[in-house]
């Protein structure tokens, strides 16, 4: 190869270099740890299993949105029968009173930054 | 296998005359499901103490307020429900307000008298049958809603053109200059209700979300029986036995907007 002597050891320091991210994590045995969330003391169940919502809350809460203000539905039916108004401030909220240790804690480690909460008003439970 | 010309063109006559039958049959079978006119939307899943109207509609009695005090409680019964920032000035946000016989009819006589000229009648959006706000909306953040006919605000799609201020002719939408929450009595602030964002515009909703609930509007509720509220549609209702008993009118009716609050004078 042409100038094979520059160009090997310059690829390797590229390569090294760009996956840089990868394997300083894994030599620094720094782990993600998913945030300890305040959960609500008094309820044992969330309207939907609790895996499904950690994945699908956003989705949910979209669509709760759209058939609330559009479509005029205002409940929703859990899958054990249970009927709920479709607010995120006042059916949500009234269980998962703590935001910071809710809501932030999850948005904040992974550099999520809905805006919900420049209209919707967080539950007093904060202060 | 050879085809000849002739061969092609029956095949593609006979290909055309099918799709043009499908078409038809087609079209048949939708008119027929679809009945005369479009479909009335229908709202989703309500709560059973909800209440139910085709047309949602109110009468102000503007006799019954002439205690300016009365007027404050139906205006504060409103903002404060809904969170309503207060802001003097040309920025000032409202959903409901009063003001005089000028500024609230176009047609003047002279020579009225001055308990009606001096009168404070209490302005709010006029939830029109055809609403100028909602033609010009681009994001149709602001929309009739089919089965109730309330003129609602998407708040999450409005983008703050301001259109809809221009179009409304009854001025009855607010828009955000500022942030909204430092305008706002946090001690008073009801929890139950957001509020709005900066560059959204804001108007009276008829208070759906207390329909929704079985509730009137707050500033019906609030006025000791001087605003009724009702189903225009129902000739059994409330404002409609006002509407058949009083002599009412509605503002700038030549407009063509059908506004859907009426005033007895």
């Amino acid at each position: 190869m042409y100038n094979a002597k520059y160009i090997m050891p310059g690829l390797v320091i590229f390569l090294g270099l760009i996956t840089f991210p990868l394997w300083f994590n894994v030599l620094s045995c720094t782990r993600y740890e998913a945030p300890q969330l305040a959960l609500p003391e008094d309820q044992q169940e969330c309207i939907i299993d609790a895996k499904v919502m950690r994945a699908e809350h956003m989705t949910l809460l979209n669509d709760w949105r759209d058939k609330y203000v559009r479509d005029g539905e205002i409940t929703f039916t859990a899958a054990n029968g249970k009927i709920y108004d479709m607010s995120l401030m006042n059916t949500c909220m009234s269980c998962h009173t703590n935001k910071e240790q809710f809501c932030d804690s999850c948005h904040t480690k992974n550099s999520v930054y809905p805006y919900c909460w420049e209209c919707h008003i967080a539950p007093r439970g904060n202060q | 296998m050879s085809k000849t010309r002739r061969d092609f063109l029956k095949l593609a006559g006979a290909c055309a005359c099918t799709v043009a039958a499908s078409q038809l049959v087609g079209a048949n079978a939708h008119a027929a499901s679809a009945g005369h006119g479009p479909a009335v939307p229908q709202p989703g899943n309500q709560h059973e103490h909800a209440l139910h109207g085709t047309h949602w509609g109110m009468v102000i009695d503007t006799k019954r307020f002439t205690d300016p005090l009365l007027v404050q409680k139906c205006v504060d019964a409103c903002h404060l429900t809904h969170n309503v920032p207060k802001i003097d000035g040309p920025q000032e946000l409202k959903w409901i307000w009063p003001a005089n016989y000028l500024e609230t009819f176009t047609e003047h006589n002279h020579y009225l008298p001055d308990s009606v000229e001096q009168r404070s009648f209490l302005l709010l959006c006029n939830h029109c049958e055809n609403p100028p706000c909602v033609r010009v909306c681009p994001t149709k953040a602001t929309f009739k809603r089919g089965w109730d006919g309330i003129v609602q605000m998407d708040m999450h799609r409005c983008i703050g053109c301001r259109f809809c201020m221009a179009a409304c002719p009854y001025g009855a939408r607010s828009f955000n200059f500022h942030n909204p929450r430092p305008y706002i009595d946090e001690a008073k602030m009801n929890p139950a209700y957001p509020t709005r964002m900066r560059g959204v515009v804001e108007k009276c909703t008829f208070c759906v979300e207390r329909l929704a609930q079985g509730l009137m509007p707050a500033c019906v509720e609030a006025s000791d029986g001087a605003i009724l509220f009702g189903d225009l549609d129902d000739p059994a209702s409330t404002v409609r036995k006002a509407l058949a008993s009083k002599f009412t009118v509605r503002r700038k009716v030549s407009l063509g907007t059908e506004p859907s609050v009426y005033y007895i004078i």
